[in-house]
This record gives structure tokens, C-alpha cells and sequence, in this order.
């Protein structure tokens, strides 16, 4: 039931290996109290046990979708952090929100684990548009796009998630990842906030 | 009741005028471009990410990519994507596919959809992108 089966990706310039060390440190992370808080609500669904749909919509299924999108995020971060394009207050903004997504990640997989479920594991490899990154603007507005993406799927998955609780850390999830959009679009010299509503 | 009547029978003509493919023509592939920003978490037209690619979609049975690992739900769906199966299942993936790994809400305007699918079904075509 893995999202993330590690796929073959043609070999274009278009694949961005993800470096092993930054990889091996995923499994490194200690629980922020997000996550603890979460996974405090969730011990009655983790009597539970199996992964298997207890609920109509399956959120461990939501889960993981999410969690695969968070994996990419971080991936994509780790391209623009080496890419040598950032300069220095750019830079240190990109790690911190990869740092944001990493505590998503975490939080996610010990909650899918939680829930009696399989954590879709982080690719090997991803393909990211690379040959069209050549300038730090670049870099911002690829990190931009995939930013208003992980909204609209967060936005997708609050009203299925069947607990409560967890639609409600999906939300509080999408309300970090819409900061990040709004400041990289801000960076761009473009609106930071151009609608009302996300959609 | 002869009010009554006409309002039933308003009604349906605007269903059947609504339904599958008459709407999915009136859609505007520009507006399209920018629903399909709401995919792009897990989808790019031309690479499998945490879900399938798209070029190619129109006319393609549906979990028939062999480099994608698809839900059991979605091989058994025996669906062909065309307007019709798209409309169908991006208004609410889970209920029409019951168990799939699109874990997403999905597109609940008519118009929205009918302009995201007149969109995809120029983009997957896309000979630039969808080589
Ligand atoms: C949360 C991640 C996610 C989002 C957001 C998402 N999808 Fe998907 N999509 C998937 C996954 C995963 C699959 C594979 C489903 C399965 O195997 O059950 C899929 C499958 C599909 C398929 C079937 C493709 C095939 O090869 O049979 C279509 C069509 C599709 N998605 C269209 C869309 C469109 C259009 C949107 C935006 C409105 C969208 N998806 C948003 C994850 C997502």
C-alpha cells in the first residue's frame, strides 16, 4: 500500500538524486509537541489497530498521501538549499521551511504508525524541474508552486478525514504551509496573500 | 400543478444539459490551467510523483501506467478516462472509487471541473511536455 514505490524516472537532466546523508538523517527526529499533542488524541483510534479502512474515507490513506507530499517538499528544499542560488537571508528561510516540513513528515508518520498503518517511505529519487532553475527567483517560485500545491491538498483532505482531530492538524499543517507560500511569494515582489479565500 | 410540471421539466433538461460531455465542451482551458494548480501536490502532467502522470490520460484505461502503483480499488474501477469518467470521478474520488489512493476531496463546481477537463485534455496532448 505504498504511494512512494520508488519508480523508475527516465534519465533526464531532469532527476535531482537526493543526497544520502540528508536521507539517513529523516529517521533522526525527535517529536515536537504537535506531534506528541496529536498522537495523545489518538490512542483510541490506535487500539484499534489495522490499517485497513475503520473509517469510511480511510484516513490513514489520507495520511500517507499527505506524508508523500511532505517528503517531496523536503526533497525539493534540499535542491534549492544546494543549488548555490540562495543567497543568505533566502537561504536560511529555505532550511527553516524544510525544517516545518520535516516536523509535518514526522508528526504524519508516527500518527499513521500510530494508527496501526505503514508509512509510505520517502523516494529515492525525485524529479524536479531543474534545468529551469537558474536563478534564486527560480528557486523561490518552484518552492512557491509546490507550497500552494500542498495547500490545496491539505484543503482536500480536511473535510474527509473522518477524526476530527486529525482534520484538525491537517488544518493547522495547511495554515504553515500557506505562511510559506505567502512569504516566497512576497520574496518574489508578488502579492504575498492574492485572494481571499484558497482554494 | 401545471407550474408544477414545467418546473420538474425545466429542471431535467437542465440535468441532461448538464451531464457529461456537453458541459465538459463548454469548458474554458485557461481558467482549467488554474484548477489544476489544486493537483499539482501530487501530480505533474508529464512524471509520476506520489501519483500518476497525465499525459496521455484521454482515452487510457484507468491504473494502466505499468511504472505506477496503483490502488486495487482503481484497477477494478474499469474505467476508460474520458469527459464523462473524469466529471464522474473528480467530483468526489472516494465515493466513486471507493479505496483509492487519491486522498482528496475533490472538485465540487460542475464548471470547474468541465474547465479543468477541457483543459487536461488539451495539456495531455501537449506534444511540448508530453513527448
Ligand atoms: C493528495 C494527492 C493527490 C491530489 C491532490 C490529486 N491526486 Fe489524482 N491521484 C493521486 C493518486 C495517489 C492516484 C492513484 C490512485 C489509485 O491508485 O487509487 C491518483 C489518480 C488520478 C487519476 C487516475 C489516473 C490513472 O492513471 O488512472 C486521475 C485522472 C487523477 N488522479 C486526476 C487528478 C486531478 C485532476 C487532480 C486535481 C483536481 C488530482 N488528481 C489531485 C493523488 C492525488
Amino acid at each position: 500500500m505504498s504511494i512512494l514505490t520508488p519508480q523508475a524516472v527516465p534519465a533526464t537532466p531532469l532527476v535531482a538524486p537526493v543526497r544520502r546523508s540528508f536521507l539517513s538523517g529523516l529517521g533522526k527526529f525527535t517529536l515536537s509537541a504537535t506531534a506528541i499533542a496529536l498522537l495523545a488524541g489518538q490512542e483510541r483510534l490506535a487500539l484499534v489497530g489495522s490499517a485497513e479502512a475503520k473509517t469510511p474515507n480511510n484516513d490513514v490513506a489520507i495520511l500517507n498521501a499527505a506524508l508523500g507530499a511532505e517528503q517531496e517538499a523536503i526533497a525539493a528544499y534540499q535542491v534549492g538549499a544546494n543549488s548555490g542560488l540562495l543567497q543568505k537571508p533566502v537561504l536560511a528561510l529555505a532550511v527553516q521551511f524544510q525544517g516545518h516540513h520535516k516536523e509535518h513528515a514526522a508528526a504524519l508518520a508516527a500518527t499513521v504508525k500510530k494508527l496501526g498503518g505503514t508509512p509510505v517511505e520517502a523516494k529515492k529519487t525525485y524529479t524536479f524541474p531543474v534545468e529551469k532553475l537558474k536563478t534564486q527567483a527560480d528557486v523561490l517560485g518552484f518552492a512557491a508552486e509546490l507550497e500552494k500545491g500542498a495547500v490545496s491538498a491539505y484543503l482536500g483532505a480536511v473535510p474527509i478525514l473522518d477524526d476530527r482531530d486529525l482534520a484538525k492538524v491537517a488544518a493547522s499543517i495547511l495554515g504553515d504551509e500557506a505562511m510559506h507560500w505567502a512569504v516566497l511569494r512576497n520574496a518574489l515582489g508578488q502579492n504575498p496573500v492574492p485572494t481571499a479565500f484558497l482554494s | 400543478m401545471k407550474h408544477l410540471a414545467a418546473l420538474v421539466a425545466a429542471v431535467a433538461a437542465t440535468f441532461t444539459a448538464g451531464a457529461g460531455i456537453c458541459r465538459a465542451a463548454d469548458g474554458d482551458p485557461v481558467h482549467g490551467a488554474q484548477i489544476y494548480q489544486r493537483c499539482l501536490a501530487c501530480h505533474s502532467l508529464e512524471h509520476n510523483r506520489s501519483g500518476p502522470r497525465h499525459c496521455g490520460l484521454f482515452g487510457r484505461s484507468a491504473a494502466s501506467l505499468p511504472d505506477f502503483d496503483y490502488s486495487r480499488a482503481m484497477k477494478a474501477s474499469g474505467f476508460t478516462w474520458d469527459e464523462a469518467t473524469l466529471d464522474r470521478f473528480l467530483e468526489n474520488p472516494l465515493k466513486t472509487v471507493p479505496g483509492t489512493k487519491m486522498a482528496y476531496a475533490g472538485v465540487k463546481k460542475p464548471q470547474e471541473r468541465a474547465d479543468l477537463i477541457a483543459y487536461l485534455k488539451k495539456a495531455t496532448l501537449d506534444p511540448e511536455v508530453c513527448k
